[in-house]
This record gives C-alpha cells, sequence and structure tokens, in this order.
C-alpha cells in the first residue's frame, strides 16, 4: 500500500443555503479544494451523500458531481453510509491512491437539506434507522439518541448539565470559525432550556439542518512532494466497522462498538496510541452522541464521558481538544459532507492554516470520526503533518 | 354440548364525563344522567379501533379457552364501525391470532346487534358440525354527532366468544331471533355520524323487539324470568335495559351484573355482549343467563346459557370486564381531546 | 405505506413470530438467514413474549411526517427475555409515569395510517402492565 496525503482541502459556508442548488452547491467546495492544491482535475471523485433523492429529488450525483465540478469525464462514485458517508467517501478514495489504481483523486460530500420542510427532513434522516423495526414505529434520530441519553445517564450516572456542556463547548469553539452555520455562544441554561426534541434532548442537544459541502484532494505522497509547497498531511490510519442497525440489538445500548472498532482498526495502522493523538473530530450529532464517541475511543473512560466534557478534557485549550471546529452542533451537519468536513478541519489544523483564535496550539496527529445512523456505522481516520 | 368454550372483553382506558360533554353544548348534565342513568362513557385512543380492540377481547378469549387458534374454523366480528369500508375487519384478527388460512371470516353489520349475529353464526355453525370452533364477536368505536343525544353514550369496547363442543364453559340452550324492518336509527353511506328518528328509537323500535324476542325466547324454552340468576339486555343508555328488564318480569338483582352502561356507555355491537362477559366472570355452574341483544333496523337475538362446572375454573385466567371497567387507569380526557382523539376535528388535507 | 412493504413483517407485528437458532439457541427478532453469533443457517420457529420490562425511553416530539397528528408520543426499548428486545411506542402511559425497569406487555393497536384514504397499518406497542 502506498502512502497518501491530502494536498487540497474545501469548504464553503454552511448554512440555509436558499440561492443555491445541489450540482453547485457541491462543486463550490470542489473547485476550493482543486484550488488549494493548485490543480484543475483529478483521476476520480468520490461523493458521500446519503439522500440527495429524498431531499433534493436528485439521484446520480456520480454524474452531477463530476460534470459540475468541471471534470467531466472523470468517474464519479456516490458513496452512501447514512451520516457517514463522508467519512465512506474519504475511505473509499484513500483506498483509490493507496492501492495504486491512481494517483490524484476527490473524495466529496454534500447534503442539501432545506428544500423539504421539517417533517420531510426527519423523514429522510430516519431513513437511516431500520425502517420496519425502528421507524414504523414512530422512532426518530434524536428519539434513538434520546434513549441512548437516557440509558447513559441511568446507567453511568451522567447528568444534564453534562450532555448540555458538549453543546456549549462545541458553540464557543464555533463561534470562531467563520464557516460555521450557528456562531452564538450557548449557556447550559440555554440549552436545557430550549425546545424539546425528544427528551431529554432538546433543540440544543441537536445538530442543526444544514446545506453544506466539503472537498479534499488525496494524492499519492511521492506525487504530493512535486506538486505542494504546503505542509504535507500524511493519511496514516484508515478504520471502517458496523454494528446492528437495530439500536434495540446492541448489547450495551448506549456504547459505540462500531467507533471502537473502526478506531482500533486506524490506531493500529496507524502505530499509534489514543494518547499520540492531538486534537479529534467528532461526530456530535447529539450531544450524547459526543460523550459516547470519546468513551468509545478511549479520551474518556466508559461512563466517564460526561465529567471529563464538563472537567474540560475536551475544550479548545483542554487536554484533548474535541471538535475545534465547533462540530456537527455549531458548524452544521449537512449529513453527507460532515465526515469530509472533518478532515479539511484536521487538515488546516495540521498545516497551521487557522486564524489565531482558531488554530490549536499542537495540532500535529488529529483523528477524525464520523458515524452513521445510531452508531451502525462508524469511520474513523488519523492525519499526521510530515 | 354446544356453547362458549372462551370468552374475553376489552374497554379501552379512555373516559369522558357526561358533565365535560354537557358543559361545551350548553346541556344540563344533572337531567342526562339522570334521564339517561348515564355517568361516562369510555373513549377509544386514535391508535384503537374495532380491529385492535376485537383483537385484545379475542386474546382474552384464547387465554380462558386454551385452545390451539389453528382449530378455529370462522371468524365473525359485529360491528357499525368497521375501520374498512371495503376490507375485512375479520381478516386481520384472523392473522393476529393465528387463525388463517383454513378460515371462514365475514364482518356482520346491523347496527348494535351485529356482535351478537356473529355469535349467533358462530354457534349455529359449530351445532352443525361445520368445525371444531368459531369465533363471535362485538366491537365498536361508536359516534355519535357533537351535541347530539347519541354523544352522551357512544363509546367503546369489544366482547369475543368462542364457540365449540369440548370444554364448555357455557351451554346454550336455546335462541331466537325476531326481527322486523323499523327505521329507527341509520347511517348513509359515506355519512360520518348516524341519524336516528328521536323518541321513535323508544316504544315501537327497542322496546318491541327486544320484549317480542324476549317473549318468544320464554315460549321457547318454556322458562320464565325467576328461572334465571342473570339477565343482560342491550344497554343504549343506562335506563332502557332496565326498563325492559322488568317489564319482561326481571329484577334489579338479575340485571346488575351485565349493566354496565353506567359508566360504560353505549358500545353498540359490543353493548350486550360485554355485558355477558361481565356475568361470566362470576356466574357459577347451572346458573341460567338470558340474554337479548338489539340492533336498530330493527331485530333482537336472544340466547339462553347455562353455567357449567367448567367455567369456574377459567374465569380468572383473563382481567375481569368489572375490572377494566372500573380500573386505576382510567383516564379522564377533556372534551377538546376526546374531539381530537374522535377525529371530530377537520385536519388539513381531508 | 406501501401494502407488500406491510403485508411482508405480519407474522411479527401481528403475532411476534421469531426465530430460534438450533446450534446455539439465540433467539432471532424479526427472523434472519443466518445466525449472527455462531452463523448457523438452521432454525426453528419460535414467538417472542408478549411481556418485557423497558430499558430505556423518549418521548418523541417532533415526529417524522407520518406520524404529526400523534406526537408527542413515548417510544421505548423493551427487553422481551431471551436476549431479545423490541422498540415499540408505549400506549396508555403518561410521560411522568415512564421509568427504566418498568413491566410493560405488547398489545395490538394501530400504528399509522396514510391520509384518509390509505392502508391502516398495524402492530405493537407496550402498555403498562
Amino acid at each position: 500500500m502506498r502512502d497518501v496525503a491530502v494536498i487540497g482541502v474545501g469548504m464553503n459556508k454552511w448554512g440555509e443555503l436558499w440561492e443555491i442548488a445541489i450540482r453547485d452547491l457541491l462543486a463550490e467546495s470542489a473547485l476550493l479544494a482543486l484550488d488549494d492544491a493548485g490543480i484543475d482535475s483529478v483521476e476520480a471523485m468520490y461523493i458521500g451523500c446519503m439522500t440527495s433523492g429524498l431531499f433534493t429529488d436528485q439521484e446520480h450525483l456520480g454524474s452531477m458531481g463530476p460534470d459540475y465540478s468541471g471534470i467531466c469525464p472523470v468517474p464519479g462514485t456516490r458513496v452512501e453510509s447514512a451520516c457517514a458517508s463522508g467519512g465512506a467517501a474519504f475511505r473509499a478514495a484513500f483506498m483509490h491512491v493507496a492501492s495504486g489504481m491512481g494517483d490524484i483523486v476527490m473524495a466529496a460530500g454534500v447534503e442539501k437539506m432545506t428544500d423539504v420542510d421539517g417533517g420531510g427532513a426527519t423523514f429522510a434522516l430516519a431513513t437511516a434507522a431500520d425502517q420496519e423495526y425502528e421507524v414504523y414505529n414512530g422512532i426518530t434520530f434524536p428519539g434513538l439518541y434520546a434513549m441512548m441519553a437516557n440509558h447513559h445517564m441511568n446507567k453511568y450516572g451522567t447528568t444534564r448539565d453534562q450532555l448540555a456542556q458538549v453543546s456549549v463547548k462545541n458553540h464557543a469553539n464555533g463561534f470562531n470559525n467563520e464557516l460555521a452555520q450557528f456562531r452564538m455562544k450557548l449557556t447550559l441554561d440555554q440549552v436545557k432550556n430550549s425546545v424539546m426534541v425528544a427528551d431529554p434532548m432538546t433543540l440544543l442537544d441537536c445538530s442543526p439542518i444544514t446545506d453544506g459541502s466539503a472537498a479534499v484532494i488525496l494524492c499519492s505522497l511521492d506525487k504530493a512532494k512535486e506538486l505542494t509547497k504546503k505542509r504535507l498531511v500524511k493519511v496514516i490510519g484508515s478504520g471502517h466497522a458496523s454494528d446492528t442497525i437495530q439500536l434495540a440489538q446492541r448489547e450495551n445500548l448506549s456504547y459505540l462498538k462500531s467507533t471502537e472498532l473502526a478506531a482500533k482498526q486506524a490506531l493500529d495502522m496507524a502505530g499509534k496510541k489514543i494518547t499520540d493523538i492531538d486534537f479529534a473530530e467528532v461526530h456530535d450529532c447529539f450531544s450524547i452522541a459526543e460523550i459516547m464517541v470519546i468513551e468509545a475511543l478511549g479520551i474518556a473512560e466508559v461512563g466517564k464521558g460526561g465529567p471529563a466534557t464538563m472537567d474540560g478534557v475536551t475544550a479548545f485549550d483542554g487536554k484533548f481538544p474535541v471538535n475545534p471546529s465547533g462540530g456537527l452542533k455549531s458548524k452544521g451537519h449537512p449529513v453527507g459532507a460532515t465526515g469530509v468536513a472533518q478532515i479539511v478541519e484536521l487538515t488546516k489544523q495540521i498545516r497551521g492554516d487557522l486564524d489565531k483564535n482558531r488554530q490549536l496550539k499542537k495540532a500535529d496527529i488529529g483523528l477524525a470520526q464520523n458515524m452513521g445512523g445510531s452508531g451502525a456505522s462508524s469511520v474513523v481516520h488519523i492525519l499526521e503533518g510530515v | 354440548m354446544v356453547g362458549i368454550v372462551g370468552y374475553g372483553a376489552y374497554i379501552p382506558r379512555n373516559r369522558i364525563k357526561v358533565e365535560e360533554i354537557a358543559k361545551v353544548w350548553g346541556a344540563d348534565a344533572p337531567s342526562y344522567k339522570r334521564g339517561l342513568q348515564l355517568r361516562e362513557k369510555s373513549v377509544p385512543s386514535p391508535d384503537q379501533d374495532t380491529i385492535t380492540m376485537s383483537v385484545e377481547a379475542t386474546k382474552n378469549a384464547l387465554k380462558r379457552a386454551e385452545i390451539d387458534p389453528q382449530d378455529i374454523g370462522a371468524v365473525y366480528i359485529g360491528s357499525e364501525s368497521h375501520p374498512y369500508a371495503v376490507k375485512p375487519s375479520g381478516t386481520v384478527l384472523a392473522e393476529a391470532i393465528g387463525a388463517t388460512p383454513d378460515c371462514h371470516c365475514a364482518d356482520y353489520e346491523f347496527a348494535c346487534k351485529a356482535g351478537s349475529e356473529g355469535m349467533f353464526v358462530a354457534m349455529s355453525l359449530v351445532k352443525a358440525g361445520e368445525m371444531k370452533y368459531a369465533l363471535g364477536i362485538g366491537a365498536d368505536t361508536s359516534q355519535g354527532a357533537p351535541g347530539d343525544a347519541l354523544e352522551y353514550s357512544a363509546s367503546a369496547g369489544a366482547a369475543a366468544f368462542i364457540f365449540g363442543k369440548e370444554n364448555v364453559l357455557a351451554e346454550c340452550l336455546y335462541t331466537h331471533s325476531w326481527m322486523t324492518d323499523t327505521p329507527d336509527f341509520w347511517r348513509r353511506e359515506h355519512q360520518f355520524y348516524p341519524s336516528h328518528g328521536g323518541r321513535f328509537t323508544g316504544e315501537p323500535a327497542y322496546f318491541r323487539t327486544i320484549m317480542g324476542c324476549a317473549k318468544a325466547l320464554l315460549e321457547k324454552s318454556k322458562m320464565k324470568p325467576e328461572d334465571f340468576a342473570y339477565a343482560v339486555f342491550h344497554q343504549p343508555n343506562g335506563k332502557f335495559p332496565m326498563t325492559v328488564g322488568k317489564r319482561i318480569g326481571f329484577k334489579t338483582e338479575q340485571m346488575e351484573q351485565g349493566w354496565l352502561c353506567p359508566t360504560l356507555g353505549n358500545t353498540y355491537s359490543g353493548a350486550s355482549p360485554i355485558g355477558l362477559t361481565s356475568i361470566l366472570d362470576v356466574a357459577k355452574p347451572g346458573d341460567l343467563i338470558f340474554m337479548v341483544s338489539y340492533g336498530s333496523g330493527a331485530g333482537s337475538d336472544g340466547f339462553i346459557f347455562k353455567a357449567t362446572d367448567k367455567l369456574p375454573g377459567v374465569q380468572n385466567k383473563a382481567v375481569h370486564t368489572r375490572a377494566m371497567l372500573d380500573s386505576e387507569r382510567r383516564k379522564y380526557l377533556d372534551y377538546g381531546t376526546y374531539s381530537k382523539f374522535r377525529g371530530k376535528i377537520k385536519l388539513r388535507g381531508e | 405505506m406501501s401494502a407488500p412493504k406491510y403485508w411482508r413483517e405480519m407474522a411479527q407485528r401481528y403475532r411476534f413470530e421469531a426465530v430460534k437458532c438450533k446450534k446455539c439457541g439465540r433467539v432471532l427478532f424479526p427472523p434472519r438467514l443466518v445466525c449472527p453469533a455462531c452463523k448457523s443457517r438452521e432454525f426453528e420457529n419460535t414467538r417472542i413474549n408478549d411481556k418485557g420490562t423497558i430499558e430505556t425511553y423518549t418521548i418523541v416530539r417532533i415526529p417524522p411526517s407520518q406520524f404529526t397528528d400523534e406526537a408527542p408520543y413515548p417510544v421505548a426499548i423493551v427487553n422481551m427475555g431471551d436476549n431479545v428486545r423490541v422498540l415499540c411506542q408505549v400506549a396508555d402511559c403518561e410521560p411522568e409515569e415512564l421509568k427504566i425497569g418498568m413491566p410493560v406487555r405488547l398489545e395490538f393497536r394501530k400504528i399509522q395510517q396514510e391520509g384518509s384514504s390509505g392502508i391502516l397499518a398495524y402492530g405493537y406497542k407496550c402498555v403498562p402492565e
């Protein structure tokens, strides 16, 4: 397997982007990434997208992506693993280059979510769960994570404040991120007192509905050395695992086994321990999700994710910063784009591209964790500056 | 010996009080309560209908019958509130209890006597030797137009009876059906609420028909009212069944156990059948039970049952009807919630 | 609601039909072609209990489009024994009554209906025991 580096990244400003259709939404970030890499085409494009069909009636992004990114007739492949589609697309592009099949490949992600109303978006997102045995009975994604939260609180004594602190922390980070959808600071009371979505998850425990995209260019390390003068960001670990699609069929209802397994694969490949990692971008689709993710990654002990968050371990200036970008919570969660945007953040942090108030003090090795459904699939990547 | 080998009822948890309805329509609650002898009625949740209640009542009947549902040769649900206009209720029920596919199925409809019709046919098929067991059910989630007198009584419930020849709990000794064309109550196709003939529903309809059936049944059986431990009649309100029973010659004590209307309301096709389940919950071996249903349009089905020595052994194998009626988990609805639950509020897209 | 999609799940939704692995004894609901525990492909038919206890729950206040008129409604994951858990709504229960560990039993209820002309879709909900 060849060494692979990220040589270009692009992400547009996320939010409710009423004026832009999915074709240009995707192309915006693709062009930014091409510009960043200083190239005008690639050999292949992988596009992470969960359900453009339900959100916009548009399928066949494998054609539309290359077409509107100006790289037609390059082959395009849509990759879907619900909210982990972006991470899975990045992994597919990584394997493409690592295998020697190609030298320069783009991984992009997109979701245009605001063309349907709230009920329509809830319906579309719910297709990531088991249709016949979960969704049929009326459950939603906030509902699934709320059940995980209740379980976690009951089993480990996690408190409501600890959950809310995830949102408070991520919004504090996202406040400085000019690409983030919601740049506002929150208090614990604001989170706890916002509209209840699925007890105990309030609106401010949940990531928002977002239009957005992100793209990165992967290149063999040898070729990258010729192409770019920027710090090379090497992909040193990649892991991917699945779990039962039904939450009810897991041994522990509030533990993310797929994340643990994907992280183990990525760390083993990188020859690192979690303590070797400087920072992480993780899938905080709900406040409880980040707590469970940092437990599965080993950043906190199992059951201690809440206190660790409260103690500032994962804060921007903490021992192990998590979601310096603002995470899904503040930055936004255009589902298919999220996993790719995590790579964008890792790359920018490792290259030291960011403004002073956004740049972590130490950011040589970063980990990205992206997951689908209620943790039914999980993708982990580790990137290191070389 | 042919008779009931399993019985069960189902009453939803929600209730609404007469006062709550009267308040909205400016009616005088005390006079309704006195006149109709009605205090409150059951209300189905939005996720309950004739089919779901029939399934739950049948599950209770199966707990008492302890038979293989595959041996049930016919399922008959009688109701005036079948959820589908076209497509049987009984197929869902048969599938849910595991009685498919070798089974006869029909949905009955004859205003409030559809349930006893189902029982009559089920019993007759078993008696004729056509099948080992047959299931007859009376169930309704009946509706009265808002503000109409019917709204104070129209309620929800179900009763299920499995008929067979082995391990009979209550032997069916005699039956009689009596009917004429008497348009006292009706609902035309595509109409949401029924219409009725006001006081015409009383003497020439309810009373004449039940009296006609009861007299014929007593003559056929050569029995007298005092021979019976219990009697139950169709109960559109609390007053009518007691009045008609006394005219036939029954006493209050014989009728009280099956007289559920004051706190249950009128469960239409379920009314006298649910009353019968309440009697079977307490009857002793040898007790004779007199039942006459009534369905507008108009007709009555009469039955005489005799409790066997098998009955006491199964009475506690499923929940008693009175326990559901008087459950501590009753939930009292306000008129707004009741209107939402019963689909009385016009929603978008309808 | 598509009729065939609804129809093919009836055995599970109406009668709780499951399969039991002949090799390791694991009960699978809904049935599968292969046992995830031991990879065996031989099963015998069984049914899951209709009684269980709530392991976790929530109250859905912002529902998917097909449940708009039902919200808010509680949903729980119920342990039915034999290592089987099901996710279903909790009926006849006030939000403040919900508790982890609460005993419940499954009842036959209407789960969804499509407007005023689509099929009625039935299944199980749990109710306090």
